[in-house]
């Protein structure tokens, strides 16, 4: 019985519990509420089925999600991945439409480099930003965030440009084996972010600069640079996102693309229990969280709910798994929780409370 | 002794106070930028232009008042803009089923101020960070907005109607709307309150070292929560007089406000990690906004993402000023 108690111990104290579980009992209630909700179906060699959707739809959200990830693990913030997502989908639909035939391979591949490498600057511009001129993360990527939506309605002109190309329209809604594109990009991405973070040396690195960056840097880490890193990386993650939105709807909106989804990156990773202040990272943590965010959205639609009101539950379940992680919440819990069978202690509680 | 002093005095004089060069940069900005319109247009010389920036801009000052309390304790709101849409929501919706006007303002009023409580207390009691707690007030108040209603409501009441077209001043010539005195009025309030009482006085302390505040036996967790109320009472304020602008309440109103109010209290000299920063020029990053629109809108030529691009170059230029005079003086 003992045994039985620790290892339920154990469990309740492993980081990835509390996510877990709520997406289960989310995916729980669902079914309760809609028995068809679980069931996948195979139609013309796809697969097909309420959850196939959430996966694919979560896909863009996974990968903006694992570049803040980094970010948030620096100590910092990325607030404009949204803008970058706008600006690399405006970039490469613009590109596509300008040209004769927009269904050729070498047009997309050279769509997709140029706003990948566009992507790329602009990281690199929110880095120098922060690790070289010393700005805190939150402002100086507030600058992007605020000018990049400008740049991305200056690039469509302010238009909804839409676009006709196969090969494009594949990166948000083609299949390989059965399953959305969609999927194993963002699988791909986790699965070599996890790689570079967890076989190697620097994920360590980027969690002590995110601990202490003035200490790893007398350490001997380049902090500087590992922060450069983090939004380099952050900004190629939200540029692929955006490729992902816009192939979604064949067209891109400088004002609509990835409105909103630094807001739903930055509440995966916390949800997914990376400290906003920095430190250690959860990969898993996140796409746990980024699947919790859609399943929550996808399960506010099947209720036929407006998506904005969709906003509310989106707060609730914030706050309810925020406090859950917080330390100071869980302490003051379990505090009650312990005093209560046994009567002694009330004896020394006064003495505890004695502020420092 | 005398001429000690007397050089002492003469030196201070010609020495730029280094507290100030931001709101001074920003002041020098906003006449540049009015020497610019005037020498470019004739109309812009007309004393209107300014009234009407103010007459547009009033919400949104009233709303950067608040976030001002927030931002010099170093947190963050960024709640306000779906607060305002909450609010002007709410009232719309309560005149509709025909609740007295008086009542109307006083629950209104009320709803701003409790989330912006609650939010404080999560904050303080649980050490959640200000961003994420704000951003679930955020979802939360935009959620209500359409749960209230999710098409537009018009305003008919003649309390609110009166309000809203009520001139000050000559009504051919020059006048400025109600909504103006109103946000004036906050503005002195709040600079009286931050410069004079004990209350500014701790939101200084806090937000220039949090320890040493603690320390120092000062009331922080009382401070940080008032501070996130104060804010929910600007933004309730806020969206009274947005309501009173558009005669009516819509759900997807003020989206993305908060970074235009943020933009204005970082570009009216506040730094974002707290301690420094005065109401006077955050006035001034809201008249900033408000006259790049006006030239924008004189120009013609330019398009409105125009607008975005600069707003996002003055934040930088700004926060550049800010670190090199941190730079310089550190």
């Amino acid at each position: 019985m003992n045994d039985t108690m620790s290892r339920y111990r154990t469990m309740i104290g492993h980081r990835l519990f509390w996510p877990a579980a709520v997406l289960f009992v989310m995916l729980a209630a669902n079914t309760i509420y809609r028995p068809g909700f679980l069931s996948i179906e195979l139609k013309d060699g796809h697969l097909y089925g309420t959850p196939i959707d959430i996966l694919r739809l979560s896909a863009p959200l996974i990968l903006v999600a694992l570049g803040m990830t980094l970010v948030i693990s620096t100590g910092g913030i990325d607030l404009s991945v949204g803008s970058l997502c706008a600006i690399s989908g405006a970039i490469a639909c613009m590109y596509i439409s300008k040209q004769p035939d927009q269904n050729s391979l070498g047009v997309v591949v050279t769509a997709l480099a140029m706003a990948m490498g566009v992507s790329l600057v602009l990281g690199a511009w929110n880095g120098v930003l922060v690790a070289v001129i010393g700005i805190q993360p939150i402002i100086a990527t507030l600058i992007l965030m605020v000018a990049g939506r400008g740049l991305a309605q200056l690039i469509t002109e302010g238009q909804i440009i839409t676009i006709n190309s196969e090969p494009y329209r594949a990166i948000g809604l083609g299949h390989a084996l059965t399953l959305p594109l969609a999927i194993f990009i963002a699988l791909a991405a986790a699965l070599l972010v996890a790689a570079f973070t967890r076989r190697t040396a620097l994920g360590m690195i980027i969690e002590s600069v995110g601990g202490n960056a003035m200490a790893s840097r007398l350490a001997g880490i380049r902090s500087g640079r590992v922060i450069f890193l983090a939004y380099v990386i952050s900004a190629a993650c939200a540029a692929v996102a955006g490729f992902m939105m816009t192939a979604n709807v064949s067209s891109a909106d400088g004002n609509a693309a990835g409105l909103w989804v630094e807001l739903d990156a930055i509440l995966a990773v916390v949800i997914g229990g990376t400290s906003l202040a920095g430190g250690r990272f959860f990969l898993s943590g996140t796409i746990i969280g980024a699947l919790i965010i859609q399943t929550l959205t996808t399960t506010v639609y099947a209720m036929d709910i407006s998506p904005q009101t969709s906003l509310l539950f989106k707060a609730v379940v914030v706050i309810a798994v925020c406090l859950i992680q917080a330390p100071a919440f869980r302490a003051r819990f379990s505090r009650r929780r312990r005093n209560v069978p046994p009567p002694a202690t009330i004896a020394d509680k006064p003495k505890e409370q004695v502020p420092a | 002794m005398t001429t000690g002093t007397l050089t002492a005095a003469g030196r201070t004089r010609f020495r730029l106070p280094r507290k100030q060069i931001p709101v001074l940069a920003t002041l020098a900005l906003l006449l540049v930028m009015y020497g610019i319109g005037v020498s470019q247009y004739t109309a812009f010389s007309n004393v209107q232009v300014i009234f009407n920036v103010f007459i547009d801009n009033g919400f949104l000052l009233v709303v950067a008042v608040g976030m001002t309390f927030v931002i010099l304790t170093g947190g963050i709101d960024l709640s306000v803009g779906s607060v305002v849409a909450m609010t002007a929501m709410v009232s719309a919706a309560l005149l509709q089923d025909g609740m007295p006007a008086a009542l109307v303002l006083v629950i209104a009023l009320l709803i701003g101020p409790t989330l912006g409580l609650l939010m404080g207390c999560v904050i303080h009691f649980f050490e959640i960070q200000p961003f994420i707690v704000t951003l679930a007030g955020m979802f939360f108040a935009r959620g209500m907005c359409t749960f209230i209603s999710g098409a537009s409501i018009p305003i008919t009441d003649g309390f609110w109607t009166s309000m809203s077209q009520e001139r000050i001043g000559d009504p051919r010539g020059n006048f400025v709307s109600i909504s103006v005195l109103i946000a004036f009025v906050v503005v002195v309030i709040a600079a009286y309150t931050l410069a004079y009482t004990r209350l500014g006085r701790n939101v200084y302390a806090i937000g220039g070292n949090p320890q040493s505040a603690l320390l120092m036996g000062l009331p922080v967790g009382r401070t940080r929560i008032a501070v996130y109320t104060i804010s929910g009472l600007c933004s309730a304020i806020g969206g009274i007089l947005l309501s009173f602008y558009t005669l009516s309440g819509a759900p997807l109103i003020a989206v993305g406000m908060e970074l235009d109010v943020i933009a204005a209290v970082v570009i009216g000299g506040t730094v974002l990690t707290g301690g420094a920063g005065y109401v006077f020029g955050t006035v001034l990053g809201v008249l900033v906004l408000g006259v790049i629109q006006t030239l924008i809108t004189f120009d013609g030529s330019l398009n409105s993402w125009w607008t975005k691009i600069v707003i996002g170059g003055l934040l930088f230029a700004f926060i550049l000023l800010q670190r090199l005079i941190g730079i310089r003086y550190k």
